[in-house]
């Protein structure tokens, strides 16, 4: 439980110092500036489309965090001393699911509404944005992270994450932006709080499986 | 299974096996190919029903592919079977090719029947993310060197891909599609005039058969690239030390 504990605070002090969340971001922020450029600056055509754009350039700005989860511990033999510290590997897993996502991924989360003010995003939607953004949240970490560990040990890491997360990140993406749709169309709460509950699930479902892929793909590489 | 752990004695095996696979395979699909054509044009869709013996059989392959390719996978990563991962290997890229035979398929089928090449419904999407996961799984063999070692970390891949392929069999049921749901696996009878379902179920045997034969091949390839990657080691070894 101790080192659970503390490796949690030392990626979240990692996280925090390299400026991990900072840099993610920035790189959601410019990805979403860069859409008018490229479409015009009509507010109407940005409105209809800010779902789905929400969504996909905060996936991005995620799997680009992905690489950081495992890379550093692999070249400096910190994971040689996760194997030897007795503690299970699939609770470490979890530890450092837990400490990216608290990281990396929640202050990404809680500034990405700000965006929304671009896409010309009602304040009053706002809040109810944010809800279904922090749903998906825990689902993007620790589903990144089975991506992360089974590419940590091949140079250009980052690339192959990001292949084999992204089909995984399909279902967020789905019902993630129907459901920002339905409230950037003033649908009623009843109408999308559904979708906050499935993708609390599909979260919960990552939360125990990640760890476990996580591990064995770590294993894999060690062995 | 077990018998077949020795690759020499699974090598004997595919050797007597090759030659009849490959000629019952060719069999079937060319009298598939010709109950197909000789079967009398749909009266909504006309010609372009046919493409229905291609693409319907080629997905169905997609799907079994990948269920054996998890299975093999287990077997290589639970069991240690020797040959497990390199059966997954060798059915990969088999099975990467019937996913892209439905998709190109069913694009040319849509185009005339629905006015578009592509919809993005949950079966169409969840078959294209079935074609990215086989594309992960090929990349990681490429990516790491060590045979072993990319078995392991492919294998954990496989059988968390496996999640899609229930996705793809009931996303017909689960959400309302374009595309239709499934009318010849159905637990009355096939909702297919027979006319349509011996040529269909003949194509399907074919694309099976054709699938073991292009699987044996590979595994062989296979086999004997791992046999070469160990004699090079082993050559290097014994010049190395002769320098030394």
């Amino acid at each position: 439980m101790n080192s659970f504990i503390a490796l949690i605070r030392q990626d979240i002090a990692l996280a925090w110092r390299q400026n991990s969340a900072g840099l993610s971001i920035s790189f959601f922020m410019m990805a979403v500036a860069l859409i008018p450029f490229g479409l015009g600056p009509d507010l109407k055509l940005l409105r209809d489309i800010a779902p789905g754009l929400v969504w996909v350039a905060l996936l991005l700005a995620v799997l680009l965090s992905l690489e950081s989860i495992f890379q550093a511990d692999l070249e400096d033999g910190s994971f040689d001393q996760y194997l030897l510290s007795g503690t299970p590997l699939e609770i470490l897993m979890l530890a450092k699911g837990l400490a990216h996502w608290v990281g990396v991924v929640l202050p990404l989360v809680l500034t990405a509404p700000l965006a929304g003010l671009l896409l010309n995003i009602d304040t009053p939607s706002l809040l109810p944005v944010c809800l279904i953004l922090l749903a998906g949240s825990p689902a993007m970490s620790f589903l990144g992270m089975m991506g992360s560990a089974l590419a940590a040990g091949v140079s250009r890491s980052g690339l192959l994450a990001a292949l084999m997360v992204m089909p995984l990140y399909v279902p967020l993406l789905i019902f993630g932006s129907s459901a920002l749709s339905q409230i950037l169309k003033g649908a009623a709460t009843g109408d999308w709080i559904n979708a906050v509950f499935l993708l609390l699930s599909i979260g919960g479902a990552a939360l125990f499986f990640g760890p476990l892929v996580a591990a064995a793909g770590l294993r894999a590489f060690l062995k | 299974m077990l018998t077949y752990a020795n690759p020499n004695r699974f090598m004997q095996l595919a050797r007597r096996l090759t030659r009849p696979v490959w000629g019952l395979s060719l069999a079937c699909l060319i009298i598939g190919l010709y109950m197909a054509f000789s079967a009398p044009a749909d009266y909504q869709q006309g010609m372009t029903v046919r493409i229905m013996f291609i693409h319907v059989p080629a997905a169905w392959m997609s799907l079994f592919v990948y269920t054996f390719l998890t299975v093999s996978s287990i077997f290589g990563l639970v069991f240690r079977h020797p040959l497990g991962h390199v059966a997954a290997k060798s059915a990969a890229l088999i099975g990467a090719g019937f996913t892209l035979i439905t998709l190109i398929t069913g694009a040319l089928w849509g185009k005339p029947m629905w006015g578009t090449w592509w919809v993005w419904d949950a079966r169409l999407t969840s078959v294209l993310v079935l074609f990215f996961i086989y594309l992960g799984y090929l990349f990681i063999w490429k990516a790491i060197e060590d045979p072993l070692q990319a078995g392991r970390v492919s294998s954990v891949l496989a059988i968390v891909g496996f999640v899609n392929v229930p996705i793809v069999k009931f996303s017909v049921d689960w959400w309302n599609t374009l595309h239709q749901p499934a009318s010849v696996s159905r637990f009355d009878a096939p909702a297919l005039h027979s006319d349509y379902l011996w040529p269909l179920l003949v194509m399907a045997l074919g694309f099976q058969l054709l699938f073991f034969a292009l699987w044996l091949l590979r595994m062989q390839t296979e086999i004997f690239k791992q046999k070469l990657r160990v004699r090079r080691l082993g050559l290097v070894e014994t010049s190395n030390g002769t320098a030394s």
